[in-house]
């Protein structure tokens, strides 16, 4: 079985378009968002659109912390992130509101668990940037696999019990081998916001009969995005972060 | 534990014959109609409570072997998970063991030589596949028709995929007579290495004594980063001095000193004529005051093993080859061919080139050499062949010269580049002609059949006013 997980779309309609093309060629059985669909990006609504066609036709959805705060209008986050969300609420109507409302915390499906951040508490958003996090990430559930997002940078910790897990920064389009006698915490990149020095969307692909999972990148018009965020008004610094990865 | 006895069968495999193993895993031949190549099954040893690395070693053998291809590794065939009963099925070689060999040492030098080239042969395509062995041993050897084959990757390391043994552990891994002293301080991801228990190997065949002994503990192991062993000709004089020099590069501890790439040991082991003998220096260790001396400025273990020479294969070709016409001396199609090698060999500081030029010869003679005007030409297409190199400047031991006499001068070339494990042939083309449309070129036969990248040069729009060469 595989599966696609997209995770950190961040309203960037271009990256996620690009995405979703690889993705439809590579017909994986399973498709599966991540959150943070909205935030940062200038293209909140067709993104929100986007997701709820793909859950009509079977995907799965889970809530990030962007996602929340549009909904909750919740202020507590960094500068770029609340002028972002203030000029997010008012691009989305009631319905693209009420999608987002109804999205769960985390989604299992056999021995996977889905979640935006730490499943430690899926609720406060804790990200995992090291073997300390992901150890009680991993120890907060059952599930053999977890896949998260929220940090922008593709991980694999790789866990044996009794021992901290180990940390491993996966290459781009170079499947990762997923052990038989360990539990695993994979950290998919970002579709719309990369933070790991490659500008190139990324999603994670799962191949359960394989036992892999590859970080797929896929390079986007990334200078469109940037001349949106740049023509709405939107923090600059939005706009040079996708040019650099960063 | 479970019990396994000939007949049983596991997964599809039945268990034929057992055969002599080590204490990790038990080896069985094994019969499975789905697979058209003798099998062999390892199943390791998992005792509950027992030692974790033999799991460690069993999950990167699998994870390694599967990704591995090519005649210097056995083929791997399934893997068996820990639900059930874990274990790796992969191809029986049938060969002789090098450990065999090594139990008849000393042996000949020009058999340690043979030995050397097919190992260093099968650790360039090993180290091309990103995997560095890091336990290489005369056990872990077969020398089999088709060339060495390397076992047991339950150490290795991918250079792609995380290197779960390495995180697990803070003990060296490897084997205390042959492990590389920077893998004595933990570091596990230099090719060069494989290089060091290659050296250790050859020094092993061609004297009979291990160039360190097997020592028990850390300090024991830490002993070759201070301790030079004894010169292979200090045991035997009748070793030749370049099998010395090549066998003591394979042992520098600093690698900087050290071969990077394992084409460049099979290059000098192939060309002994070329390999640069330096006079032996002093050891710096002489004498008792040396000895205080280093011990009260014990440097930093680190500085000792020096930074990983390899600039790897992402930076350019170890090795490149430069066909060149001489024939009718050096011509301007022969300074481009000049010019573009300088900028393939820049890539790289390390990379070394060799000058190929090929004698036609209608038919091969017998002893072509042996006759006296043939013995001339050859001699004089050498000198014009170091002639034509002399521009790039490069030290002795980065450059080597080959006039090679042939009917097909493409099959030169290419037999050339095969055997040495060239990364790059530089190769002129004359312009078209009638004659060399029909016939092909040597060019196009090189660029078609060439296992590796090929540059083809050619003069820019000046027309050349070459004579067809017959």
């Amino acid at each position: 079985m595989r599966v696609a997980i997209l995770s950190d779309i961040h309203a960037n309609r271009e990256a996620l378009d690009a995405v979703l093309g690889v993705v439809r060629t590579q017909a994986p059985d399973q498709l599966v968002l991540l959150g943070d669909l909205v935030g940062y990006g200038p293209d909140p609504a067709y993104v929100v659109e986007k997701a709820a066609d793909l859950v009509e036709g079977g995907a799965s959805c889970i809530t990030g912390n962007h996602d929340e705060a549009v909904v909750a209008g919740r202020t507590d986050m960094t500068e770029n992130a609340r002028a972002a969300m203030e000029w997010t609420r008012k691009r989305l109507v009631a319905a693209h509101f009420d999608f987002l409302a109804h999205l769960p915390l985390s989604f299992r499906s056999e021995d996977r668990l889905y979640v935006h951040a730490s499943a430690e508490r899926p609720e406060k958003w804790l990200y995992v940037r090291d073997a300390e996090a992901a150890e009680r990430c991993l120890s907060s559930s059952d599930a053999r696999f977890i896949f998260c997002g929220h940090t922008h940078i593709p991980a694999i910790y790789y866990a044996l019990p009794e021992r901290r897990p180990i940390h491993f920064s996966p290459l781009g389009n170079v499947a990762a081998p997923l052990s038989e006698l360990r539990r695993h915490l994979v950290v998919v990149g970002a579709v719309g916001q990369p933070r790991d020095g490659n500008p190139a969307a990324c999603f994670a692909l799962l191949d359960t009969d394989r036992h892999e999972v590859t970080m797929v990148r896929v390079p986007y018009d990334h200078a469109e995005t940037t001349r949106k965020i740049e023509a709405a008004g939107l923090p600059a610094w939005l706009g040079m972060r996708l040019k650099i990865g960063r | 534990m479970e019990r396994f006895e000939a007949g049983v069968s596991i997964d599809g495999f039945e268990l034929v014959e057992k055969l002599p193993s080590g204490g990790m895993a038990a080896l069985w031949r094994a019969k499975n109609p789905k697979f058209d190549f003798p099998l062999l099954l390892k199943i390791p040893f998992l005792d509950p409570g027992g030692d974790v690395s033999v799991i460690l070693g069993f999950e990167a053998e699998e994870l390694i072997l599967k990704r591995l291809s090519g005649p210097h590794v056995p083929r791997f065939a399934a893997s068996g998970g820990l639900a059930k009963v874990p274990f790796i099925a992969m191809e029986f070689v049938a060969g002789s063991g090098l450990s065999d060999g090594a139990g008849r040492a000393p042996l000949p030098p020009d058999q340690v030589v043979r030995i050397g080239a097919e190992i260093a042969t099968a650790l360039a395509a090993l180290h091309r596949q990103k995997v560095i062995h890091l336990d290489l041993k005369p056990e872990n050897v077969i020398l089999a028709e088709r060339g060495a084959v390397l076992l047991d990757f339950g150490l290795s390391r991918h250079a792609e995929l995380p290197d779960l043994l390495g995180e697990e552990s803070s003990v060296p891994m490897g084997t205390p007579a042959y492990i590389a002293p920077e893998q004595v301080l933990g570091e596990r991801s230099d090719p060069a290495s494989d290089l060091f228990a290659l050296g250790c190997i050859l020094y092993q065949l061609v004297t009979g004594e291990e160039p360190f002994g097997r020592p028990a503990t850390l300090a024991g192991m830490k002993r070759r980063l201070y301790h030079a062993p004894k010169p292979p000709r200090d045991i035997d004089k009748t070793i030749p001095r370049w099998l010395e020099a090549i066998i003591l590069r394979c042992m520098e501890v600093d690698r900087s000193k050290r071969y990077g790439e394992a084409a460049h040991v099979l290059s000098d082991l192939r060309n002994p004529d070329q390999v640069v003998v330096a006079r032996r220096r002093a050891p710096s260790d002489a004498g008792a005051w040396g000895a205080i001396r280093n011990f009260l400025r014990r440097p930093d273990e680190k500085s000792l093993v020096g930074k990983a020479a390899n600039s790897g294969s992402k930076a350019g070709p170890p090795i490149v080859l430069a066909a060149v016409d001489l024939a009718n001396g050096s011509d301007a199609l022969a300074g481009e061919v000049l010019s573009e090698t300088a900028r393939v060999l820049a890539a790289r500081e390390d990379s070394r080139l060799a000058c190929v030029t090929v004698l036609k010869t209608e038919i091969i003679a017998e002893t072509p050499s042996v006759d006296e005007s043939g013995r001339l030409v050859y001699l004089q297409r050498l000198v014009a062949l170091k002639d034509w190199a002399r521009p790039l400047h490069l030290p002795e031991d980065r450059i080597s010269y080959h006039a090679l006499e042939a009917v097909s001068p493409a099959d030169a070339i290419l037999s050339y580049a095969e055997r040495n494990d060239v990364g790059h042939i530089v190769v002129g083309a004359r312009s078209s002609s009638a004659i060399r449309r029909h016939l092909g070129s040597v060019s196009t036969k090189v660029v078609a059949r060439a296992l590796c990248s090929v540059s083809v040069v050619r003069l820019k729009v000046v027309e050349e006013q070459m004579r067809e060469s017959p």
